[in-house]
């Protein structure tokens, strides 16, 4: 039998069916007398709205029915919530403003949902929802969230003065002031981190389904966590109680946390299937998704380094604004705060770091968590600020980090992570002698010959993931706990059902879940079903995002599968009429040690269900269930480099060669693994590049709404990614995973803007690099040249 | 998509007929502009004339001199050909250089020119080539079609058949992408025709294609890169957008026709 356990390179079992278009997507779920939702959505980034008149639309052909924000207050459904409670460093409580499905008096950003129009067609429903009459009057808007403090900018919502949600700070401001006060040399470095529109390729889709006879509500929906949709439309929103309430995450076509929120789409749908006694069907168009999509990202940093004489850190100061645009959406709050200041330590030993980050509303998208989520800021600071350092104290881009690595574990950063294990040198040397580093100067050497500029840039990232330690999340604000759940249900024949509470839109649970359970009992990987996303079969789970499937949802099973063994055993050793502690179980047998005694996994299995013959006291059946909560995050770290070459006369960038060097842990199937990092390395590599999302400044409208205008990473944008790992098994979680989803667009961007800024021979250049942005920096910086 | 009504022509004369019939009635060729411009609702149409299997609007033919193109040819027919391959070789690379695969197989040459985005890449090669438009009432020259933002000398109704390139000495087409959408931030074409004389038509950076004269003069003088590039383009009039500013756009023609003079063959 062809090894399929842990550390094969299986190809994905769910890959037939998505290559062939035979996936099952929320937008393929055909109910019988569906109606259409269209949504009537605000043309300005700023409005007050005087009137709506339905009364056109509602005589259009088809229509079913117009609801409003009136008509949901009449029916008080409750407002969106942010999950995650942060306090200013005055200790009082962010300033959260309300959060309504559909605006009814101010809107506050362009494609604010105003009205939800319900017809028989699509067509109908957009036909009668351009008769829907909305007067508005205008109101100065602020994009920037560098502006948005200023005295006199428009005020977006009276809860938040300033439109000012939290001034919060973590570290030891003393400390670091002394560093500072008492070092040999200082860096320092103003950044943007560009926003970013996730554009999943599956638009988010919404089913809503209301059965009048059980007075029961399904959700069929683009969801990476669809229990945690059900507790907020519950618990929050008050549609209904929980066990009225199924959602439903079929196959989904990618998320990037994008997917993880409760947007008010899906809400006002749910709702109006109730009101207007039809089941209602949405998907968002392109448009719609980057109007009405959580973005990422969009931060102002300022930052400084202050190192002794030796080159090495004596202490790190921030200040960030972060923009979380016109409403505060589910994680919105923690991503600015806990998911990025606490990974200011990097890869390196910083004895004092002090981190302000102030967090504004401003009449834009939503902001919220984007794969990484405030781990790539976090990186993106750090690495250019150890570039900038290298630069100016004159020494190698490598060594400078070497010097100030961490290097004994566990380690106590003292920005509350306590990283557990790692070997940083390990994954830079591996890094650095794949990239051939040392033979770097020759090729810059050889492209100059041909008129181009090469440059090659480090990243030294790290993250924390294996979303979370529940107690540490709820001391810190979090509304929830991030353990995780499993149920292994073996079926008399001995094939095997694992139910997770994770959910798979892209990353291969089906396959890696299934290779776990291969390891342990011997079974091929094709008699094991992974199931997830659907309330009313899976038991309560907290979904997929920040790299924890595999460290935190695993483990769940994991857990769950040591009691399957456990009462297997004892099974087995009755049958055998051994003593349990001489039965062993390999390669899907028990054997008696010592003899010739066994008997195959299978057959244990139909014995648990006959229960003709079973141990005195043990219950028929095999059906185990486990919740895993996390005591540690796990810290995936690793070393990326960035080859570039700019032509100085057209700005443009040709990425020509890519190194990647990560350490996960434990790795289940690598084929898999390597899968993820090149798709966070496109994503990074994107934001570096080419995706920028862009809000006209006058008017607040969004300018980059397309695909004709943001640009997404293409093939050819890209190179073949040179990718490889080094392990240091995680110490706090019995499978050594660290995980592996985010790497790549962690730790790629600063590693991008280091190549080009060390090409160009200069410190600073903004992302995305645009050709524009990278020719007149070479402008810029040949006059200087010549000015010397 | 609002409602509309499609009609298969069966033949040209049953277009044109259906067109002045219907004034709010569009051909639809590829389908690659028109279907998004409708189904954003950007564009209504009471009919949608569908001319793309017409027998008349199709061929690519060697007619002494001349490179004779259906309106209908689709980009990658137009890349792909042998004949357009050897006797106009900046015309084939630019077809090649056209959005993507799925765009390059049902866009046309006839769509493409009468829609007249100022940043397509055809209308760069038909007006440094000075090549004819047939169509289904005159024939109009390349310094003539053209005429502006998504302007044509085109009038209502009136149909492109077919597009006559006369075969020049040398051609290249550089393109610089516009990194979303690919179209040409700014495309360069460079033509010796057969009669000696150079055109340099740029697209992307204005409003419209355009010649690029103190380029052309400039390699009058003397064919080479180094002259294309220190002749000046001017950004006023110039387009500027978030991928690129007039100065920027203006610096790239120059730079560009001086890639497209090395390369052309
Ligand atoms: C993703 C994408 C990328 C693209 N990238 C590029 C690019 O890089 N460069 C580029 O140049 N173009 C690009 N295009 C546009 C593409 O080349 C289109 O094919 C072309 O602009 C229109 O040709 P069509 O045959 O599709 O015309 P259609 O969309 O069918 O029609 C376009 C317009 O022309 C009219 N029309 C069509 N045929 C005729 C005719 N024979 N006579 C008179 N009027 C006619 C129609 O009524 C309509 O108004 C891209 C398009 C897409 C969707």
């Amino acid at each position: 039998m062809a090894h399929d356990g842990i550390g094969a390179r299986l190809p994905r079992k769910e890959d037939r069916r998505f290559i062939t278009g035979a996936g099952n997507y929320t937008d393929d779920i055909v109910v019988r007398n569906a109606a259409h939702a269209e949504f009537v959505r605000s043309p300005h980034a700023h409005a007050r709205i005087l009137r709506i008149d339905v009364s056109a639309a509602l005589r259009a052909p088809g229509v079913i029915g117009v609801l409003t924000g009136a008509e949901l207050a009449d029916d008080k459904v409750g407002g969106l919530i942010c999950g995650w409670m942060i306090h200013s460093k005055d200790g009082s409580p962010m300033r959260a403003a309300p959060y309504a499905p559909l605006a009814r008096d101010v809107v506050r950003y362009v494609g604010n949902p105003v009205a939800i129009v319900v017809a028989e067609t699509k067509n109908e429903a957009r036909d009668a929802a351009e008769l829907v009459e909305v007067e508005y009057e205008e109101l100065a808007s602020v994009v920037d969230p560098a502006a948005a403090q200023a005295p006199g900018a428009p005020q977006i919502h009276a809860e938040a003065p300033g439109n000012t949600i939290y001034q919060w700070a973590l570290g030891d401001k003393g400390a670091v002031d002394r560093a500072f006060a008492g070092a040999a040399h200082r860096v320092e470095v103003d950044l943007i981190n560009n926003r970013l529109v996730p554009n999943a390729i599956e638009p988010r889709a919404a089913t809503a389904i209301y059965d009048r006879a059980e007075g029961r509500f399904t959700l069929y929906t683009t969801s990476q966590n669809p229990h945690v949709t059900r507790l907020v439309l519950s618990a929050f929103v008050g549609l209904a109680p929980e066990h009225k309430l199924r959602v439903v995450a079929p196959d989904v076509g990618g998320g990037f946390w994008s997917k993880i929120f409760i947007y008010p789409e899906e809400t006002v749908c749910l709702w109006a299937a109730r009101r207007l006694g039809v089941p209602v069907k949405w998907a968002a168009d392109r448009r719609e998704s980057f109007l009405a999509d959580a973005h990422g990202r969009d931060h102002v940093t300022h930052a400084e380094m202050a190192f002794d004489a030796s080159h090495k850190i004596v202490g790190l100061r921030v200040k960030t604004i972060a923009n979380l645009g016109a409403y505060m959406s589910t994680f919105s709050s923690s991503v600015p705060t806990y998911l990025y200041a606490t990974l200011l330590s990097g890869q390196y030993d910083i004895p004092a770091i002090y981190a302000e980050v102030d967090a504004v509303y401003t009449n834009t998208t939503p902001v919220d968590a984007y794969r990484g989520a405030g781990r790539p800021e976090a990186t993106y600071v750090v690495e250019r600020l150890m570039d900038i350092a290298a630069r100016r104290l004159r020494i190698d881009a490598a060594e400078i980090r070497r010097k100030n690595f961490i290097r004994s574990f566990p380690h106590q950063t003292p920005v509350i992570m306590n990283y557990d294990t790692g070997d940083y040198e390990a994954s830079l040397n591996a890094a650095l002698s794949a990239a051939r580093y040392a033979e770097f100067p020759a090729r810059r050497a050889e492209a100059r010959s041909r008129g181009k500029l090469r440059g090659i840039g480090l990243s030294c990232y790290i993250e924390a993931c294996g979303l979370a330690p529940s107690q540490a999340v709820g001391s810190l604000g979090g509304g929830v706990g991030l353990w995780e759940s499993a149920e292994v249900r073996v079926n008399p024949v001995g094939t095997i059902e694992v139910l997770t509470g994770s959910h798979s839109h892209g990353q291969g649970h089906e396959t890696t879940f299934a290779q776990l359970v291969a390891e342990r009992f011997g079974v091929p990987t094709d008699q094991v079903s992974i199931i997830h996303g659907d309330t009313d079969k899976v038991q309560f789970g907290m979904g997929t995002y920040g790299s924890r499937s595999a460290a935190v949802g695993m483990s769940a099973v994991n857990k769950a599968l040591e009691r399957v063994e456990a009462k297997a055993r004892r099974i087995a050793a009755h049958l055998m009429e051994a003593a349990e502690s001489d039965v062993e179980l390999k390669g899907g047998e028990f054997v008696v040690a010592g003899t010739d005694k066994k008997i195959a996994f299978a057959n244990v299995a139909l014995a648990a269900y006959t229960a003709h013959n079973l141990p005195p006291g043990t219950e028929p059946g095999l059906k185990e269930g486990a919740f895993y909560d996390p005591v540690n995050f796990t810290f995936p770290a690793g070393t990326y480099v960035c080859e570039v070459e700019v032509d100085p006369k057209t700005g443009a960038v040709e990425i020509v060669q890519f190194t990647a060097a990560d350490d996960f842990g434990t790795i289940v199937n690598p084929m898999i693994v390597e899968g993820q990092v090149h798709g966070g390395l496109a994503q990074g590599i994107g934001q570096a590049l080419l995706e920028g999302c862009r809000y006209d400044r006058d008017s607040g409208q969004l300018v980059t709404a397309t695909f004709m205008d943001y640009a997404m990473p293409r093939a050819r944008d890209l190179v073949s990614f040179n990718v490889s790992t080094t392990a240091t098994p995680c110490k706090t979680n019995p499978l050594g995973i660290k995980g592996c989803g985010e790497a790549g667009a962690i730790g790629s961007p600063a590693a991008v803007i280091n190549a080009i800024a060390n090409a160009i021979g200069v410190e600073r250049i903004e992302m995305p690099a645009t050709a524009q942005r990278v020719w007149e920096t070479c402008r810029a910086a040949q006059a200087a040249v010549a000015a010397q | 998509m609002y409602q509309t009504t499609y009609v298969r022509a069966s033949s040209l004369a049953e277009a044109a007929n259906l067109l002045r019939d219907n004034p709010d009635a569009k051909l639809i060729s590829g389908g690659q502009t028109l279907v998004p411009t409708l189904r954003q609702r950007l564009a209504r149409a009471s009919h949608l004339v569908d001319i793309v299997h017409l027998a008349e609007l199709r061929g690519l033919t060697l007619e002494g001199d001349r490179v004779v193109i259906g309106a209908t040819t689709t980009h990658a027919e137009l890349a792909a050909s042998d004949l357009v391959r050897q006797r106009i070789p900046g015309l084939a690379h630019l077809a090649g250089l056209i959005g993507d695969p799925p765009v390059r197989h049902l866009g046309t040459i006839g769509g493409s020119i009468a829609n007249n985005d100022p940043a397509a890449d055809y209308p760069a090669a038909v007006l440094a080539l000075n090549a004819a438009v047939h169509t289904s009432r005159r024939t109009i020259g390349a310094d003539d079609f053209f005429t502006g933002l998504f302007e044509t000398a085109l009038d209502p109704g009136e149909i492109v058949v077919r597009v006559s390139f006369p075969i020049p000495r040398r051609s290249a087409y550089e393109k610089f992408h516009q990194s979303a959408s690919r179209f040409a931030l700014v495309g360069v074409f460079v033509a010796v025709l057969a009669d000696g004389s150079i055109r340099v038509a740029v697209t992307g950076a204005g409003p419209c294609v355009f010649r690029a004269t103190s380029i052309e003069s400039a390699l009058a003088r003397s064919f080479t890169a180094e002259a294309a590039e220190s002749a000046a383009i001017s950004a006023d009039g110039l387009n500027s957008d978030i991928h690129g500013s007039a100065e920027f756009r203006a610096h790239l023609v120059p730079v560009l026709a001086a890639r497209a003079v090395a390369q052309a063959r």
